[in-house]
C-alpha cells in the first residue's frame, strides 16, 4: 500500500469537487450538482486497485471514482459546462459521465450502477478473464428492486463482481435506516455473498478490505459486498440546504448559518435573487473554511488522511502542491474559451 | 382583440370566499390537506414525503398534522411505491405516491402498466384502483434527462389512466382534489417549472375541478393555441405578442389530457380555422400527434391550414445551456401561428 499516492488521489478527488463547486457558484455550471465530498478514502482505497480492462459502474456522485482513475480531468470539466469537447461531448453531464477507455459508467437513476456492472463483470469473465467489475453504490439505493436482482444474479453466476456500498446515512434527504429493514450487511450475505463493513473514512482500511475482495473476484471466487461508512460533506446537492431555507427561512437557516444569515436578511436594499446570491457565496466561503482545516470537520477523511502523513511531511507538501496546480491547470484549460460566469 | 386572460389568468370564476394567493407547490399541498382531513383513506407516500416535506415541498408540514402512518417516508424504490399503492387502493385506501421526479417513474412501469391501470378492466369492476400518482415534470430548471423530462404520452398510450396537468394555482388544487376522490388511478404531472413562478387566488376551502374538462385560458377569433402545463403560460406570452401584431390567439388549456375534453378543442378550431398544439415532449409520437389527427378528424373541413406542432425535439433531453433551444418558446409559437395563418 503506498500511502502517498493514496493521499494524493485523494486530494486530487477532493480538490476537483470543490473547483466543480466553485464552478456552479460562479455560474459556469447550472442545475442539481452532487458532489462526492466525503468518500475520497473509499474511491481511492477501492479504484486505485483498478487496471485495464476493469469495469467500473457509478452513481450521481462520481466524480471520486473517476479522478482517481485517470479520465482526464479538463474534459471532465468541460463536460460539465456542457461543452462540445467534454468527456461526454457535452450530452451527458455530471450525473452520466462516460469514459470507454476506462470501461466507466454512470447512471443519475438510483440503484442502477448494480445490474451495468454485473453485465461488465459476465462480459469480463467471458472476454477479459481476471479482470472484473466494481460498483459504487448508495445505501439507500440497496432497497431498489434492480439492486437486489443484481446480488442474487451475480451470486447465481460467480460474477467478478465487487459492490461498493457507500453508507453516508441518507436516502436523498430521508435517513436511511428509517427506511431500510435489518443489516445490508447481512442482507448481501443472505444471498450467500461475501460481506463486510468498513470506516470508509480510513483509506488504509478501505484498500486492505477491497483488496481481499477484488483478489477473490480476479480469481473468479465470485462477488462480494463492501460497506464502507463516510460522510456526505455537502448535503444531497449543492444549493439543497437553500432550498429549505427559502420555505422556513429563520428555522432552517439558522441550522445552517446562524448569525450569518440574519446579517444577510436584514441588509436593506438589494433584491431577493441578489441576497440569495450573496447567502450562496457565504455558504460556499463557509464550507471551504470549514474545509480547509481551520476548522475541524469531524469525520471528514482528508484530515484524517492528512494527520497520517505527518511522517511524510515534505512530500505531503509536494503533493499538496502539485494536485493545486494539476486542478488549476484542468480549470484554466477548461475555461479556456468561457467567459465570465454569472454569479447565483 | 380579447383582452381577457391578459394576465396570463385562467378564465376560471374564483367563487366569493375567502381566498389566499398561492404558487402551485402550495395549492397542491393544501389539497392533499384538505382530503387527509376530510377522509382519512387518504394517505401519502413517496420518498423524502415525510420528515422532509418532500423535495419541492409539496408535503410540507403534512407528517406533523397527520403523523408518520399517514405520511409515509418510503425507500427509494419506485416499483414499490407504486406496487404498495396498488394493493392500497384496491384494499380500502387512497393513497397518493409522489414520484420524486417524472424520469424516476420507470422503475415503476411495470406496476402502472401491467397492474395500476387494468385493474378495474380485469375484475370487471370489482377491484379497482383509486389512487394518484403525482410526478413533478418538465424543463426549465436546468438538470440533466430525468430531472427534466415529459413523457405523457407514454401514459396516454395506455387505456386506464386519467392524465391531468394543471396550469396554475386554482386548478391545481382544484383538479387534484377531484383526481383524488375520482376511483381509477390519475396520473397527476405538476409543473415544476412553475411551481413557484408566480402566485393566484386559492379558495381557502376543498373546491373541485372536473377532469376532463378543458378551459378556454385567452379567447380569440383567428388562430387556437392548444396546450398542457408550463406550455400555457407560453402560450398565453406568444399570443401578446401576436396582439401586437393584430393577431387574435385563442388559448386552450387542456387540464387533463385523458379523458380529452375534444368538443373544446373542436369547437374552438372550428370558430378559429386554424391550430397549433404546443408540447414540451419530443415531437414524434407526442401527444400533439393524436391532437393534431382528431382535430383532422373532426374539423377537417372548418380548417384553413395544417394544424402545426411546437414541441420539444426528438433527442434526449439536452443539458443546461441547450435547454432554451429544447423548450418550445414563444418565438418558435409566434412562427408558427404565422406558419398557419400565411398558408
Amino acid at each position: 500500500m503506498d500511502l502517498p499516492h493514496l493521499y494524493r488521489q485523494m486530494l486530487r478527488a477532493r480538490a476537483y469537487e470543490l473547483a466543480v463547486e466553485d464552478l456552479w457558484n460562479h455560474g459556469f455550471i447550472s442545475g442539481e450538482m452532487h458532489l462526492g465530498t466525503g468518500e475520497e478514502a473509499v474511491a481511492a482505497g477501492v479504484v486505485t486497485q483498478l487496471g485495464d480492462g476493469d469495469g467500473l459502474a457509478l452513481t450521481h456522485r462520481c466524480s471520486p471514482a473517476l479522478v482517481v482513475r485517470g479520465v482526464p480531468l479538463a474534459p471532465m470539466l468541460r463536460e460539465l459546462l456542457g461543452a462540445e469537447d467534454g468527456l461526454c461531448g457535452g450530452r451527458g453531464g455530471h450525473m452520466h459521465l462516460f469514459s470507454k477507455e476506462h470501461l466507466a459508467a454512470t447512471s443519475g437513476i438510483v440503484g442502477a450502477s448494480l445490474p451495468t456492472a454485473a453485465g461488465f463483470a459476465l462480459a469480463n469473465s467471458r472476454l477479459r478473464p481476471g479482470a472484473i467489475a466494481v460498483a459504487f453504490t448508495g445505501a439507500g439505493a440497496m432497497n431498489q428492486g434492480m439492486a437486489l436482482e443484481t446480488l442474487n444474479l451475480a451470486v447465481a453466476w460467480r460474477l467478478p463482481l465487487v459492490i461498493i456500498c457507500i453508507d453516508n446515512g441518507w436516502a436523498i434527504t430521508t435517513t436511511s435506516d428509517s427506511v431500510t429493514g435489518g443489516s445490508l450487511v447481512e442482507r448481501a450475505q443472505g444471498f450467500g455473498m461475501r460481506a463486510e463493513t468498513v470506516n470508509g473514512r480510513d483509506v488504509r482500511a478501505v484498500y486492505k478490505a477491497a483488496a481481499k475482495q477484488i483478489e477473490r473476484a480476479r480469481c473468479g471466487k465470485g462477488p462480494s459486498f463492501l460497506l464502507a461508512t463516510c460522510p456526505r460533506l455537502d448535503g444531497h446537492f449543492l444549493g439543497d440546504p437553500l432550498i429549505r431555507m427559502a420555505n422556513k427561512p429563520i428555522a432552517e437557516g439558522k441550522k445552517v448559518f446562524g448569525s450569518v444569515l440574519s446579517s444577510v436578511v436584514s441588509r436593506g436594499g438589494g433584491g431577493l435573487a441578489d441576497r440569495a446570491g450573496g447567502v450562496t457565496q457565504m455558504m460556499s466561503v463557509m464550507a471551504k473554511a470549514r474545509r480547509s482545516g481551520t476548522r475541524e470537520r469531524r469525520g471528514d477523511p482528508i484530515l484524517a488522511v492528512y494527520k497520517t502523513m505527518n511522517k511524510h511531511e515534505a512530500e505531503r507538501d509536494r503533493i499538496d502542491a502539485e494536485v493545486a496546480a494539476e486542478i488549476e491547470a484542468a480549470v484554466a484549460e477548461a475555461l479556456a474559451d468561457v467567459g465570465e460566469g454569472s454569479d447565483g | 382583440m380579447s383582452a381577457s386572460g391578459a394576465e396570463g389568468q385562467a378564465l376560471h370564476a374564483v367563487p366569493e370566499v375567502a381566498t389566499e394567493k398561492q404558487t402551485i407547490a402550495q395549492a397542491v399541498r393544501d389539497a392533499m390537506l384538505e382530503e387527509m382531513e376530510r377522509d382519512e383513506r387518504v394517505i401519502v407516500l413517496g420518498e423524502d414525503v415525510g420528515v422532509d416535506g418532500g423535495v419541492f415541498r409539496a408535503t410540507d408540514g403534512l407528517i406533523e398534522r397527520f403523523g408518520a402512518e399517514r405520511v409515509i417516508d418510503t425507500p427509494l424504490a419506485e416499483s414499490a411505491i407504486i406496487g404498495m399503492s396498488v394493493g392500497l387502493a384496491a384494499t380500502g385506501f387512497r393513497p397518493i405516491a409522489e414520484i420524486q421526479f417524472m424520469g424516476f417513474v420507470y422503475p415503476a412501469i411495470n406496476q402502472l402498466f401491467a397492474h395500476a391501470a387494468r385493474m378495474r378492466n380485469r375484475t370487471r369492476g370489482t377491484l379497482s384502483c383509486p389512487m394518484v400518482v403525482r410526478m413533478p415534470y418538465g424543463g426549465g430548471i436546468h438538470p440533466p434527462e430525468h430531472h427534466s423530462e415529459s413523457y405523457e404520452a407514454l401514459f396516454l398510450n395506455t387505456p386506464g389512466f386519467k392524465v391531468v396537468v394543471p396550469s396554475n394555482p386554482y386548478d391545481a388544487k382544484g383538479l387534484l382534489i377531484s383526481a383524488i376522490r375520482d376511483d381509477d388511478p390519475v396520473l397527476f404531472m405538476e409543473p415544476k417549472r412553475v411551481y413557484r413562478a408566480f402566485r393566484e387566488a386559492v379558495p381557502a376551502e376543498a373546491y373541485t375541478v372536473p377532469l376532463g374538462r378543458a378551459a378556454v385560458a385567452r379567447e380569440g377569433t383567428d388562430v387556437t393555441l392548444i396546450a398542457w402545463g408550463a406550455m400555457v403560460r407560453v402560450c398565453l406570452d406568444a399570443s401578446e405578442v401576436l396582439a401586437r401584431e393584430d393577431i387574435n390567439a385563442e388559448v386552450v388549456d387542456l387540464r387533463t389530457l385523458n379523458p380529452l375534453d375534444r368538443e373544446t378543442i373542436i369547437s374552438s378550431v372550428v370558430k378559429t380555422g386554424r391550430a397549433v398544439v404546443v408540447h414540451e415532449a419530443p415531437r414524434t409520437g407526442g401527444f400533439g400527434a393524436e391532437i393534431s389527427a382528431q382535430i383532422h378528424e373532426h374539423a377537417m373541413l372548418q380548417l384553413e391550414a395544417p394544424v402545426q406542432r411546437v414541441a420539444g425535439f426528438d433527442v434526449v433531453f439536452p443539458l443546461a445551456h441547450n435547454e432554451k433551444l429544447y423548450l418550445p418558446s414563444r418565438d418558435r409559437i409566434v412562427k408558427a401561428v404565422e406558419k398557419v395563418l400565411a398558408f
